[in-house]
């Protein structure tokens, strides 16, 4: 629902990384913890991108999966439906998300002129 | 270190990080890749560096800030107009997020309370949600040193404000249970992010269906360290506890000289 105003916080970002240069792909990591349509952020992209110098220019979404380390056995469980947080190891519940809540622009493909 | 994936298109390949830099558009005959720049920056930075900033400033006034939030209708209005008839309404501040009119505004500035509205259609977008430059923005037209806390109502959504650190010491939520048991499991973000969860509306219990045990289980899978509290705005059941944990955190947060609740 918040995809507009991150592709705004995006061009802020890409404008000053390209300095000037022209842009093509700006790559980015969203975990699924993120609440972020990836179509949506593709759509929004090319409103926030229109009539600037990054128009056509595309996103390349990476979608980064939930895993979380169990704090009792060190197990790592994917977590691929609701988030509900218990060690696919050993049952236990007290578990640390490591990956699924990035929301990180990794690189820029430059456009050949 | 390359990296595999898959397109839309159906196309497949690896990028790796290797540049190019050259200075032309003469390769010589040579398929060379795009030139790519490693960026790796994250999409919130501006926002939680203002985010710190906010806090700074509050910490600086010994204003202890709490961010509240909710899906529409939950009751974060009505909460807050019982929480300021109980407290010392004229040392405390609201922040009050709406995207459009300043009805809630208006109740709270009623309760006695300091209202600096943030209208998010108005300059901002019509956002779903309230950020750190908005928070900052409205700070600037309430006289903390007149103050003792900030309540920022936030945007009802129960998506969005999740995802923004706005700057305060402590994020709450209510969750009315005209809402249904299942939607700590389908909004997990808010619930997580949350450290207490007010269910409100607990006078309607006996004309629903609504399954509280059901609700605090679900919560509880999602964020076990939440502390949960029962209340009715309507009927004033559950505002001690409220008023006590708000108690708690302001002793609490001076102590630790705050700490960011997002951290």
């Amino acid at each position: 629902m918040h995809e507009l105003s991150l592709c705004m916080r995006i061009s802020g970002i890409v404008d000053r990384a390209a300095e000037g240069r022209p842009v093509a792909v700006v790559h980015l990591q969203v975990g699924q913890l993120r609440q972020v349509v990836p179509e949506t952020l593709r759509s929004c992209w090319r409103l926030v991108a229109e009539g600037t110098p990054l128009a056509g220019s595309v996103l390349d979404v990476e979608s980064v999966p939930v895993a979380a380390t169990c704090r009792d056995c060190g197990h790592v469980t994917t977590i691929e439906q609701a988030l509900i947080l218990v060690c696919a190891g050993c049952d236990g519940t007290a578990l640390d998300i490591t990956t699924g809540e990035e929301l990180l622009l990794t690189a820029l493909d430059l456009a050949e002129v | 270190m390359g990296r595999f994936h898959r397109h839309e298109d159906g196309t497949e390949h690896t990028h790796t990080d290797h540049e190019h830099p050259h200075d032309g558009g003469d390769h010589s005959g040579y398929a060379t890749g795009p030139e790519r720049i490693a960026v790796l920056e994250r999409i919130f930075d501006e926002n939680d560096r203002q985010a710190a900033r906010n806090r700074q400033r509050l910490d600086a006034a010994h204003v202890v800030a709490i961010n509240l939030m909710s899906s529409p209708g939950a009751g974060k209005t009505a909460i807050l107009e019982r929480t300021f008839a109980r407290l010392d309404a004229g040392r405390i501040g609201v922040i009050e997020g709406d995207i459009e009119t300043s009805i809630d505004a208006d109740r709270l500035a009623a309760a006695g309370a300091r209202v600096s509205l943030l209208n998010t259609a108005n300059g901002f977008g019509g956002e779903c949600h309230l950020d750190a430059p908005m928070v900052a923005n409205a700070l600037d037209r309430l006289d903390l040193d007149g103050l003792d806390m900030v309540f920022v109502e936030n945007v009802g959504n129960l998506v969005c404000p999740a995802e923004f650190d706005v700057g305060a010491h402590h994020s709450a939520m209510v969750a009315s249970v005209t809402e249904g048991e299942e939607k700590p499991l389908k909004y997990p973000v808010m619930f997580r992010a949350s450290e207490v969860v007010l269910v409100n509306k607990v006078d309607l219990l006996p004309y629903l269906d609504f399954d509280l045990a059901l609700f605090e289980r679900n919560l509880a899978q999602v964020n076990p360290a939440a502390t949960v509290i029962r209340l009715s705005a309507r009927t004033g059941e559950g505002l001690d506890a409220w008023l006590d944990w708000i108690r708690s955190r302001i002793t609490v947060t001076s102590e630790l000289n705050t700490r960011s609740t997002f951290a």
